[in-house]
């Protein structure tokens, strides 16, 4: 950080969150590796697809933290807390948006879909 | 009036009541991060209906079938070498030194078209072996979710190369700066975005 962030209050001039080499650096490591390994169990699979896929969705929300954090200088202290502010309100709505349209969607397949016992081969012989 | 004399269990208050300096711009950045936290919603409703219709491929073409692995990665390095570079543009905006911001953008933005060529290349291969957005639902999901993430890069790369008109006319003025950082959170954004993309539709999409 500068000396004195608040300094320049005031005076004509904005505060900007003061970026570091540190940060970025960190930053572009961290999100190498935790790209990195993705591809590479997707790509060689040496586990099971149902594990892979839940370490891969681990390690891209810890992915978007890295970003926010040392990318995007996101801290609770951010104008004031009403980044990080405006940040959880979103994640709630976005959370119950995908989660609600999972399920509900789901729950609809379920109900509506033609059952899994009756032949499905004259749909398929249909299409294109 | 004057008369009534304050006694000692009366509270003295005391009322601000001058204007305080609002220095043009001073809401600029918060207003623009509460934009993108909107363009997050859009980004969330088209991952929802990737979500739900991501497995719907009308007896088409899944992406198993479709989806190169080796061209994402690269595809992700760019812009992950991108959001860097950008890095790097700031901090040369916080020495002062125009020229180093100009260089670095530039270097941003021509990682920035590698991103879209490739992304381009793939959607053109897409379309040209039939899987077209109009094949099944999963495409029409796919071509949209990954459509306007495309869409919100080449809008990037034009405000990226105004800005550097910009800089070039007024030099660092506190304006530019502030243009500099705006156009630092969208860029950083998108990147983010682009995880939720690789790991779930890409990556995951492999998996199924």
């Amino acid at each position: 950080m500068s000396a004195n962030p608040h300094a320049a209050h005031g005076h004509g001039e904005i505060e900007m969150p003061h970026a570091t080499m540190r940060d970025y650096v960190i930053g572009f490591v961290l999100s190498v590796i935790l790209t990195a390994i993705p591809f590479w169990l997707v790509m060689t699979m040496p586990l099971s697809a149902g594990v892979t896929g839940a370490i891969i969705m681990g390690f891209a929300v810890v992915q978007i933290v890295v970003h926010m954090v040392f990318f995007l200088h996101m801290t609770p202290k951010a104008e004031g807390g009403w980044s990080l502010t405006s940040l959880v309100f979103t994640v709630i709505v976005v959370v119950i948006m995908l989660a609600g349209s999972l399920w509900v969607m789901h729950h609809l397949n379920t109900n509506m879909m033609p059952m899994p016992h009756e032949p499905t081969s004259q749909i398929e012989s249909a299409a294109p | 009036m004057s008369a009534k004399t304050l006694t000692a269990d009366e509270a003295v208050q005391f009322y601000d009541l001058d204007e305080h300096a609002h220095p043009e711009g001073h809401s600029t950045m918060l207003g623009f991060w509460i934009y993108l936290m909107s363009d997050c919603l859009i980004f969330a409703i088209l991952f929802a209906c990737y979500a739900v219709l991501g497995g719907s491929y009308a007896a088409g073409p899944a992406p198993k079938d479709l989806f190169d692995l080796k061209l994402i990665a690269l595809n992700t390095a760019m812009l992950l070498f991108s959001s860097i570079t950008y890095g790097f543009a700031v901090l040369q905006m916080q020495q002062g030194k125009v020229k180093g911001v100009q260089i670095w953008l530039a270097i941003t933005g021509l990682f920035g078209l590698a991103f879209l060529g490739i992304e381009l290349y793939e959607f053109h291969h897409l379309i040209e072996i039939g899987a077209t957005p109009q094949r099944s639902a999963f495409l029409s999901a796919f071509f949209t979710l990954v459509g306007t993430h495309g869409l919100h890069v080449t809008f990037g790369i034009i405000w990226l190369v105004t800005l550097m008109v910009q800089l070039s006319k007024h030099g660092l003025i506190a304006a530019n700066k502030r243009r500099v950082m705006c156009l630092s959170m969208f860029w950083h954004f998108l990147d983010v975005v682009w995880i939720g993309v690789f790991t779930f539709v890409y990556l995951m999409g492999v998996l199924r």
